[in-house]
């Protein structure tokens, strides 16, 4: 809880290799903070990952948050641990709310990321590109209320609860299993004529 | 009667044993002519849960089956999400405290402690010596009954029921002690950032002393039970592999990280709560198989007793509460007698304690792995944004990698294993 811990040696090293990529950085209840470009931030962790004097090994979690003021970018937050120097360093992308919500998937980094980023998807709509299998995760297949965790998503949601309660019950197969899924097994096949419709529709849409 | 007869054929001599009986050979029914029926080769998909005992929780398993072999696992995971995250930036701090009960509601007092820790970080409270020696006691009693839960429902869902009996027989000793302490069982709220919301009663040490000196005895009971059974045995070894590499690249913590040999337990590495001071040592495991997890988690419940007997050894007179008046109530009696008082004790009720701008992220080591908690602060008193990191979230995300190419009975050892709480995984 020391205030004036230093800065973690990392950062230096980081301006040196990537220049201008490296935004701001900031020391924070002793935890040490890099902000990077959107860009350039999967090359930017896999050398935190690799190169022998960093060894960022361990991705601790990768997370999003919003502020209440409006005007702030979202930013997404990776938290990054070496095993071996026990050293943490928290790196964020700031995602200007004007442009696109996405960055690049880092599960060809560590297989760790593939859940923590379905789940930031599913909160706050940040697409991660290349991401093998992006789904929602807490929320269920098609929910429509959007991203909880945004700040102008209602505590309570978006639809009224008997709109809610409507839409569990009408719930179809589709809402249950993944397109993934339903393909196993040729159970594709055996499905009600309406339910392939609807997944060929949303096939459709997502080509 | 000739066309009734049924042909078997011996595919071996009948020979004699010592006692002269004929040995027996196998036998196998003779086709009646023609060709084998037409065998069904198609993969099968079957749902697991989300109801469904041996999932712990309402976890649901899709799993893609040729025959018995698990070719696939697709988990679904999101039935019991209630938005805690989104709920804490409607919370004062002390208001969080509640909600961390129910993530991992077999280790309550754990995440009380994991939260209180990271909002006394973020408003740079420290907090008094006995406060922490008592946190450290909540953490430890959290471990061996978190850990207690997973060895007797581990082993019923491998078939050893004794387990579960013995295991929840002592669970239920320890949640006497902390009832006793808190007034509540599973929901405990036992912190408040700057202390804890009561000290312990009179008598309360030394009759959790008693329960420390009897408790190993179970443990190596079960021990005893299991460690030379066969059954046990072959289904945990070599069962759900994880080897080191693989555990760090899936981000797996606590318990599942450590019996795939990597020693990494928070407690010894970012220590807090003073660790460093305790005489402790970290179970590693060897092979990251079930019958490790088994092992290290055994080890820990020894280590965690190990500990508690040091708590209650030092844990020194004085306050619970840290002397901040920001964060903590003034005491009722004067409430009662002077304005001032209860002025103060209106506005932090009604408005909350406000959080300097800033960050925290604060890893513990909880009886599931690294739980994280990472509040951000814009100097309200309410976060900005409350992130669990859920360690049981992270674990059960490797299970289609552990699961994979195993009989379907693995696929429930396995499960069994990783030791999740969906609580937790869904928030």
């Amino acid at each position: 809880m020391t205030g004036a811990a230093a800065e973690n040696p990392t950062v230096p090293s980081l301006r040196a290799r990537f220049g201008a990529a490296v935004g701001r950085s900031a020391v924070v209840s002793g935890a040490t903070v890099v902000w990077v470009e959107a860009g350039r931030a999967h090359e930017i962790l896999t050398w935190l990952r690799d190169d022998p004097g960093q060894r960022y090994d361990y991705l601790v979690d990768v997370t999003a948050v919003e502020y209440r003021d409006r005007e702030l970018p979202l930013e997404v937050v990776y938290q990054l641990r070496s095993l071996a120097r026990t050293a943490m360093l928290r790196v964020k992308i700031d995602l200007p709310k004007a442009g696109p919500l996405e960055v690049d998937s880092v599960v060809d980094l560590w297989s760790g990321a593939d859940w923590l980023e379905r789940e930031v998807w599913d909160m706050f709509g940040v697409r991660f590109r290349g991401h093998p299998d992006l789904r929602r995760i807490l929320m269920w297949e098609n929910y429509s209320e959007g991203h909880p965790l945004r700040k102008d998503f209602p505590l309570r949601g978006r639809f009224s609860r008997s709109e809610q309660v409507r839409r569990a019950l009408s719930a179809g197969l589709d809402a249950h299993y993944s397109l993934d899924e339903l393909n196993i097994a040729d159970a594709y096949d055996e499905l009600p004529a309406d339910v392939r419709e609807r997944l060929a529709a949303r096939r459709e849409r997502e080509r | 009667m000739a066309e009734r007869r049924v042909l078997e054929l011996a595919l071996a001599t009948p020979g004699m044993d010592a006692a002269g009986q004929p040995t027996r050979v196998p036998l196998v029914a003779a086709a009646p002519g023609g060709a084998e029926p037409e065998l069904q080769t198609d993969h099968m998909l079957i749902n697991i849960g989300p109801q469904h005992p041996a999932t712990h929780g309402v976890l649901r398993l899709v799993v893609e089956l040729d025959g018995e072999v698990v070719v696939r696992v697709i988990p679904h995971i999101g039935y019991l999400h209630s938005g805690f995250e989104k709920l804490g930036e409607y919370r004062h701090y002390n208001q969080i405290i509640p909600l961390t009960d129910r993530t991992d509601y077999l280790s309550a007092p754990a995440n009380n402690v994991a939260f209180a820790l990271a909002a006394e970080q973020l408003m740079g409270i420290e907090i008094t010596e006995r406060c922490r020696v008592l946190r450290v006691i909540a953490c430890e009693l959290s471990r061996i009954i978190s850990h207690l839960v997973w060895a007797g429902t581990t082993a019923i869902d491998i078939g050893a029921f004794t387990v579960f009996l013995w295991m929840f027989q002592e669970r239920e000793r320890v949640y006497n002690l902390i009832e006793e302490w808190t007034g509540a069982r599973l929901t405990t709220t036992l912190t408040r950032v700057g202390g804890l919301m009561a000290d312990v009663p009179d008598g309360w040490t030394g009759r959790l002393r008693d329960w420390c000196t009897r408790f190993p005895k179970t443990l190596d009971e079960v021990d005893r039970m299991l460690l030379r059974n066969g059954i046990w045995l072959g289904r945990t070894q070599d069962v759900g592999v994880m080897t080191a590499a693989e555990a760090i690249d899936y981000s797996l913590s606590g318990p599942m990280l450590r019996a795939s040999g990597v020693a990494f337990d928070v407690r010894k590495d970012h220590p807090y709560l003073g660790y460093e001071t305790y005489d402790f040592e970290v179970p590693v495991g060897e092979h990251g198989d079930v019958y490790d997890r088994y092992l290290v988690r055994m080890e820990e419940m020894r280590q965690s007793v190990r500990i508690l007997l040091q708590a209650l050894e030092r844990l020194p007179d004085g306050p619970i509460n840290a002397s901040d008046p920001r964060v903590i109530l003034p005491p009722k009696r004067r409430l009662m007698s002077d304005m001032e008082s209860m002025i103060h004790h209106f506005k932090q009720v009604m408005e909350g304690v406000p959080a300097p701008v800033g960050e925290v992220y604060v890893p513990v080591e909880n009886p599931k792995g690294e739980l994280g908690t990472y509040l951000v602060s814009d100097g309200s008193a309410k976060p900005v944004r409350w992130r669990i990191r859920p360690p049981s979230f992270l674990n059960i995300a490797a299970l289609p990698k552990m699961a994979e190419g195993h009989l379907l009975s693995d696929l429930i050892a396995i499960n069994a294993s990783v030791d999740i709480v969906m609580g937790e995984i869904d928030r």
